[in-house]
Formats: C-alpha cells, structure tokens, sequence
C-alpha cells in the first residue's frame, strides 16, 4: 500500500528531504522485483514429485515424570518452609487450571450446537442495540405472553 | 487382542500400533521408558509391567537402581568438582552432570552463585542424550529459580530406589500427605532416588526416613497404620 502512495506523490514531494527514506524503499523495492524477474526466468527447476514426510503415529518420551504426572519434587509440610509451600500452591494451581481447562474442552459446545443458540440468541441481542422506543417495541412483541405466566400450585402426588 | 496393560512385558514383546491404538480414540500415541518404536511395530526393551495411561500414554514400569538421565526430570545431585564455569555434579547416571555457574536465578558473570563441592542441588536436567554428558541448571524457562538451586541448613540425604521416588511423588500415593499431617517437615524429592529429608529434631527425621523406605511395598491403607505407629511412638519417645 506504501509503494501506491508513493507512486501517487508528484516528483516535487519526492525531492524533499523528509521523503527521502520511502523514495530509497521505492527504489529497493523496484531493485528486487526485477532481480525476481530474471531468476524466474533463468532459474530451472528439477520436476520432482513432492517429498511426502510420513508422520509418525507415535511420540516418545523417555521421561518418567510425565507418563506418571509426577508431582512436583520440593514439599513442605504444616508451614515447616513457606518458600516450598508458597511453590507448591503456585503448582497445584497450574495443574488445577490445566484439569479444568481440558474438561471444559472436552464438555464444551460443539460448532453447530453454537450456531443454533446463536441464532436463537439474534433477536435479544438485537433488543440490546435497540433504541429505547424499539426496545419497548420488541418487547411488547416478544415478552406478550410470558407477561400471562402465573403461579401454579405443585400436585401434592 | 489388546495390549497387556498391567501385565509382566519381557524385552522383545512386540506389540502392533492398532494393539495399542485400541485401548482409546487418542490421536497420537506416547510411548515412555522401556518402549521403542520400530518399523510400525513397539519392541518392549524393558523387563517390567505395562502401564497405561488417557490419553494414549504407554510405559514400562520396572524396578530400577541405577538413574537414567532423561530430559525435564527434577534431580538431586552432589557438586563434585569445579571446573572453569562448570561444576561437575554427581546425579546417579553413568556420567556425571555439567551445571553451568550461570544457570542459577540471578546469576551473571559477576555475581557468581555460593556453591561449594559437597553441596547438595535439586535441578532439572536440559540435555540428555543417549551418548553425550547430560546438562543440568536450576532455573526454568522465565529464569526463576522455582524451587530449584542449592538446597541448605542440614537435613537428610538418602538414596532409595527410583521406583519408591517415583510413588512418592505419584498423586495417588498418600504418604508425604499422612507423613505432613503428623510432623512437621520438608522433603525433596529427586526423580533419580535421591531424598533429602528436613525436620524439627533428628527423631522425627529419623522416623520419616524410615517410614519412607518402609512404604515401598505397602499400599494406601498400610501406609495410614504404619504412620500412626510410628507418629505414636515418636511422640513416646520425645516426651522421654
């Protein structure tokens, strides 16, 4: 977009002083699309079938304390070195907050479930945004019969 | 046929990808210590049982003595000697650890940090390759020293095996917890069987000590009596 502008300032602009760096970039740009030029056309290329690296199915890992989700090595018990108890807090609460995070992924709602709430959501978003006159407006259209619902009495069955 | 997890492997067991693959939908499976990948196949190279774990992390569990070094475990080592820049540190490998002087937190080149031969560090090992002398340092990745560095003011050092380290840091063992609600105490543990033990009176440590050697065959529930046998008599023998 820097190259447009400048090819749209008139020579005068160009010339002064404080326009002298972009009319350096300009140049260099123009040196190097023309230099891409002349390797395209000289450069040869061998027609190779692309080279497929196979993924592997497995990783591996010759680390104990992570196959076994080892705790961390330092403990302090009843306060005997807060230093140690104030780290182990720190890294319980990591390991906490990674839990959670993974269940939240695994528990969380799917693409297609999101689309339907959203586009249930639509009309009280859009009550949101409303101007104060429309608001009562869509009210009135929206919440008429939830205005109705009463008390009812729970059967004693 | 499913692979057999919680059963003895013996070191030459091969096992298929789809043996593995299902046990669980993971994508990608991690295989630990004792498995090797071979040619779409999984040799075992280690005597021991096959442990599994969601998602898709397989190992082979066996009793160890001799530490071999692997990337990102937390160790305890003895300075040995100081070189250069360098101090060689004792972990329990077949080779000893080099630990730079300035990959302690707040450590430059002229702000050396106190470390002496003869001490004791708890440190996480950066390098370890099958054939090249492993690199440990007692800062993480921001430059904190998290825990790690020198550990100081006495204690108790002992050598246990690795697979007793292990439970004691396994979340599902109970005894440092059992252990904390009796004494009052401070403990570090290095994934190469090295434990170094801090309590108020040389009684009380002693005790812990040994109730951590003891508990290496011992379940939960055993472990709860034993703590209270040996919380009782300690209390017995501190009033005399």
């Amino acid at each position: 977009m820097a190259t447009k502008q400048g090819a749209q300032l008139s020579k005068n602009v160009l010339q002064m002083k404080f326009m002298q760096r972009s009319v350096l970039r300009m140049e260099k740009e123009q040196n190097e699309e023309e230099r891409q030029k002349i390797i395209d056309d000289e450069h040869w290329a061998l027609d190779l079938p692309e080279y497929k690296t196979k993924e592997s199915d497995f990783l591996v890992n010759q680390s104990y304390s992570i196959c076994e989700e080892l705790q961390f090595g330092r403990q302090s018990f009843q306060g005997f070195n807060p230093e140690v108890e104030k780290l182990m807090k720190v890294q319980n609460a990591e390991k906490e907050a990674e839990k959670t995070e993974q269940k939240e992924k695994e528990e969380s709602v799917g693409d297609i479930e999101m689309a339907k709430r959203y586009s249930s959501l639509m009309g009280i978003i859009a009550k949101k945004f409303a101007k104060k006159r429309q608001h009562s407006a869509l009210a009135e259209d929206d919440e008429g019969p939830s205005k109705k619902r009463a008390f009812l009495k729970p059967s004693d069955s | 046929m499913a692979a057999p997890i919680g059963n003895v492997v013996i070191p030459g067991d091969i096992f298929s990808f789809t043996q593995l693959k299902s046990t669980d939908d993971a994508k990608k499976i991690l295989l630990g210590p004792g498995l090797k990948e071979n040619d779409l196949e999984i040799k075992v190279i280690r005597p021991g049982i096959l442990r599994y774990r969601k998602p898709g992390v397989y190992w082979v569990d066996c009793h160890h003595k001799r530490y071999i070094p692997s990337k990102g475990e937390s160790v305890i080592g003895i300075v040995n000697q100081k070189v250069g820049d360098i101090f060689r540190v004792d972990i329990g490998g077949s080779e000893q650890a080099s630990l730079s002087y300035l990959s302690f937190e707040g450590a430059t080149k002229r702000n050396r940090p106190d470390v002496k031969v003869g001490d004791i560090i708890y440190a996480k090992l950066l390098v370890a390759n099958k054939d090249m002398e492993p690199e440990i340092v007692c800062i993480d990745s921001y430059g904190r020293s998290s825990g790690m560095g020198v550990i100081r003011n006495g204690g108790f050092l002992f050598h246990t095996s690795l697979n007793l380290a292990r439970k004691l840091l396994n979340p599902q063992c109970i005894l440092l917890k059992t252990l904390g609600n009796r004494f009052q105490f401070e403990i570090t543990v290095g994934i190469n069987g090295r434990v170094w033990v801090k309590a108020h009176s040389d009684i009380q440590t002693i005790a812990i000590v040994n109730a951590i050697v003891a508990s290496e065959y011992k379940d939960n529930d055993q472990i709860k009596e034993m703590c209270k046998r040996i919380s009782k008599a300690v209390s017995r023998m501190e009033v005399d």
